[in-house]
């Protein structure tokens, strides 16, 4: 149908979403950064049995202003809050967040004075991992679903992504 | 060992103890706050006997409970003996309106961020410690979390009934 | 103006975010070119409250916020909070809880120890040992999984026993490990031991005296790769750790490179022991029957009216210890780690404190950094096997 089928065989005709929103989801950077045992069960997930770079992302960034995926892994304690959202700010844009476990989603068994109650209090969460801690698979169906949800992303939106 | 122990301590500081209790088979030794310092050092130099490993220093609080009465606070410190394999603890007990006493950095660099650690968490002060500062808890929180008045604060869990609330807090 | 006076020092901050320092430890180095002039650590960015929320629940309900102090070594805190409980109420386990204990303890230790090799050695440069390490760790957790259901967090020690039986599986996933670890410790012996550049970021740094070492109080693979001989598993035997044979691994020189002998031989030493258990695993009950303490089995409880009314009575009311405080030190895979539980009468412990080797072993990081030069700080953090959980707690 019309300038499709005049066009060569080595050019797709796409949308720009889609084009960038495949390249981000295929090429995320997490960032390595480990709080309490969710950071365990996270190495696991990078470790031979489970291997994450299945999913495009085996190399994970030591410093925040290379990764564009924070998985806060582990209780967030109230001394920490401050630095945890500093960290998420001085990662560029796009930038995505998995709360993985019980404590950082919602305080977990720890509801006390020293542990903020879920990290969503000082920082944007898109993805919720539950368990305590998730098992590897938990973790990567997270991943996966925030691939999803990449996917569904636009560019109109505002830039830095959470309109 | 026991008696060995015991023999030395209440040869050379009669006065000092208060008593002494075997709970579980397990020797402990009450004494007056004074004395814990000369005490310890007698024990740390003493080569026969030869408690040069501090395991543990630790408090409890006492608040509200009948045995307040000999002193709300209670620190506890744990000796351990290489050479016998021997483990006997020392109690002292603290007023609740004046909780000081000597700390043993001076003996043992062990002490230093164990005495730190029950300062912050129980407010007990050590004369005599080099750099008694908080260790654990963040540096704007007042109190001192393990007394028996501070509340645990409990935060009520926000469900979609109550999300758009801010979340109550119960202390 | 002589040149030693133009001679500035610098702060760098280190940390809590650092992929070297195994969680949110902060450091701050004072270093004058690249040596070490002085180290502080900072601590308490997981600060959890651990202590103060055991004495909000019942004495059963505070063995799960055990678990999640060392999260590496779950088993061990079960052990110690288990055994001083068990201490405090004077109850005797059976005999194949011993053994069941000491084998998956020792396991743990194993477990440990594989997080630590791996970590270590990445941190000064050996990215492969830790997938290695981490292969090997897996077939652990698979055993885990299969005791309690769950891979880290495990729970499964419980006071006077155990949760479930053993599975049926056990004897034969447990084989499995301790043919293929071994195997696996070869090869990173092989990878390790006389590699140049391991040797050389190892030997001879973060050297600590026996006598250092003992003041500073640490314990553990530091305290013996310093040459001291203290295993709370040989010096004041718990658990029924007097009934196996196996040996104390010593270093000489306290430096990091004796650190990780003395761990890697320990690994070897845990599966002796864990072969000796497995050996002479007896039959029998996985809980001691003390009524109104110890849960009845769940067989019992879904069949007779009374062992329904006990567990019910446990579960909503828990038991009353006399009034008293005991203090259990067991060797976990960091060093001498202690419960003191002090009981004032009432169903919820009074005060649950806990002795964390990793705490005190940090303790005395400065004394092995200073002098050093700033790239050994890491193999220095390393070789110390800190986890932030139980530093913090």
């Amino acid at each position: 149908m019309g300038l499709e089928e005049k066009i060569p065989d080595s050019i797709i005709l796409t949308t720009l979403d889609k084009m960038v929103n495949w390249s981000r989801k295929r090429s995320m950077w997490p960032f390595g950064f480990g709080l309490a045992c969710c950071a365990i069960e996270m190495m696991s997930t990078f470790a031979p049995k489970y291997d994450l770079a299945r999913f495009g992302m085996e190399i994970m960034r030591p410093s925040p202003r290379q990764a564009d995926l924070m998985i806060v892994a582990g209780r967030v304690s109230k001394k920490m809050a401050p630095i945890v959202k500093r960290l998420y700010e001085q990662m560029p844009n796009p930038k995505w967040v998995i709360s993985m476990g019980a404590c950082a989603s919602c305080g977990g068994v720890f509801n006390n004075y020293a542990i903020l109650q879920g990290v969503d209090k000082i920082i944007p969460v898109d993805i919720y991992v539950p368990g305590c801690p998730p098992r590897p698979e938990q973790l990567m169906d997270g991943i996966l679903k925030l691939y999803e949800k990449i996917e569904k992303d636009s560019l109109r939106k505002k830039p830095d992504g959470k309109s | 060992m026991k008696e060995k122990l015991r023999e030395f301590i209440e040869s050379n500081f009669k006065e000092a103890v208060i008593r002494e209790d075997n709970f579980r088979d397990q020797q402990s030794f009450y004494i007056k706050r004074e004395y814990l310092y000369e005490i310890c050092e007698a024990l740390l130099n003493n080569s026969d006997l030869d408690f040069r490993f501090l395991s543990e220093i630790t408090s409890l609080d006492w608040l509200g409970h009948e045995e307040e009465k000999a002193g709300r606070f209670e620190v506890i410190y744990i000796l351990f003996s290489l050479k016998h394999k021997y483990r006997f603890l020392i109690k002292v007990r603290l007023p609740g309106d004046n909780p000081v006493i000597d700390s043993l950095t001076p003996l043992w660099q062990t002490a230093n961020w164990l005495e730190r650690e029950v300062y912050d968490l129980m407010g007990i002060e050590f004369t005599g410690h080099p750099n008694l500062t908080k260790i654990l808890t963040p540096d704007d929180l007042e109190g001192f979390p393990l007394r028996k008045d501070y509340p645990l604060t409990y935060e009520v869990p926000q469900f979609s009934y109550n999300k758009e609330e801010p979340p109550e807090v119960i202390l | 103006m002589t040149v030693e006076s133009k001679r500035r020092t610098m702060n760098i901050n280190m940390g809590p975010q650092h992929p070297a320092t195994h969680g949110v430890l902060r450091v701050e180095l004072e270093l004058d070119g690249e040596t070490v002039v002085k180290a502080t650590p900072h601590i308490g960015y997981l600060h959890t409250g651990i202590e103060k929320t055991a004495e909000s629940k019942l004495y059963y309900k505070a063995i799960p916020v055990t678990d999640r102090m060392d999260y590496l070594a779950p088993m061990s805190n079960n052990l110690g909070y288990c055994l001083a409980v068990e201490k405090l109420m004077g109850i005797e386990v059976p005999e194949k809880v011993i053994y069941a204990r000491v084998l998956l303890t020792e396991l743990t230790r194993v477990m440990s120890h594989l997080v630590w090799v791996g970590t270590h050695a990445l941190d000064i440069g050996a990215m492969s040992m830790l997938l290695y390490a981490f292969r090997e760790r897996e077939l652990i957790i698979d055993l885990y999984e299969a005791c309690a259901g769950q891979r880290m967090m495990t729970t499964y020690f419980r006071i006077g026993g155990l949760a479930y039986d053993l599975p049926k599986d056990f004897d034969e996933k447990v084989n499995k490990i301790l043919k293929r670890v071994p195997e696996g410790l070869k090869d990173y012996e092989r990878l390790l031991n006389d590699n140049k550049i391991f040797r050389k970021r190892t030997i001879g740094v973060g050297v600590i005296s026996a006598e250092d070492a003992i003041n500073c109080g640490v314990t553990g693979p530091i305290l013996r790769g310093s040459g001291v001989n203290y295993d709370v598993r040989k010096a004041t035997p718990y658990c029924g750790y007097e009934k196996f044979d196996f040996e104390v691994p010593l270093g000489k020189n306290g430096d990091t490179y004796d650190r990780y002998l003395v761990r890697m031989e320990e690994m070897k030493q845990s599966m002796r022991i864990a072969k000796q258990a497995l050996d002479g695993m007896p039959e029998g009950p996985y809980r001691a029957h003390v009524p109104g303490v110890v849960l009845p089995p769940k067989e019992d409880v879904l069949s007779k009216m009374e062992s329904l009314i006990f567990h019910f009575k446990i579960i909503t009311e828990g038991f009353k210890p006399p009034v008293g405080a005991v203090y259990q030190a067991i060797e976990s895979p960091k060093g001498e780690l202690g419960f003191y539980i002090s009981s004032d009468g009432t169903n919820k412990p009074h005060r649950m404190r806990v002795r964390p080797p990793s705490f005190v072993n940090l303790s005395a990081l400065p004394k092995l950094v200073e002098g050093n030069l700033v790239a050994d700080v890491i193999a220095c953090i390393g070789s110390i096997d800190i986890v932030l959980g139980e530093v913090d707690r």
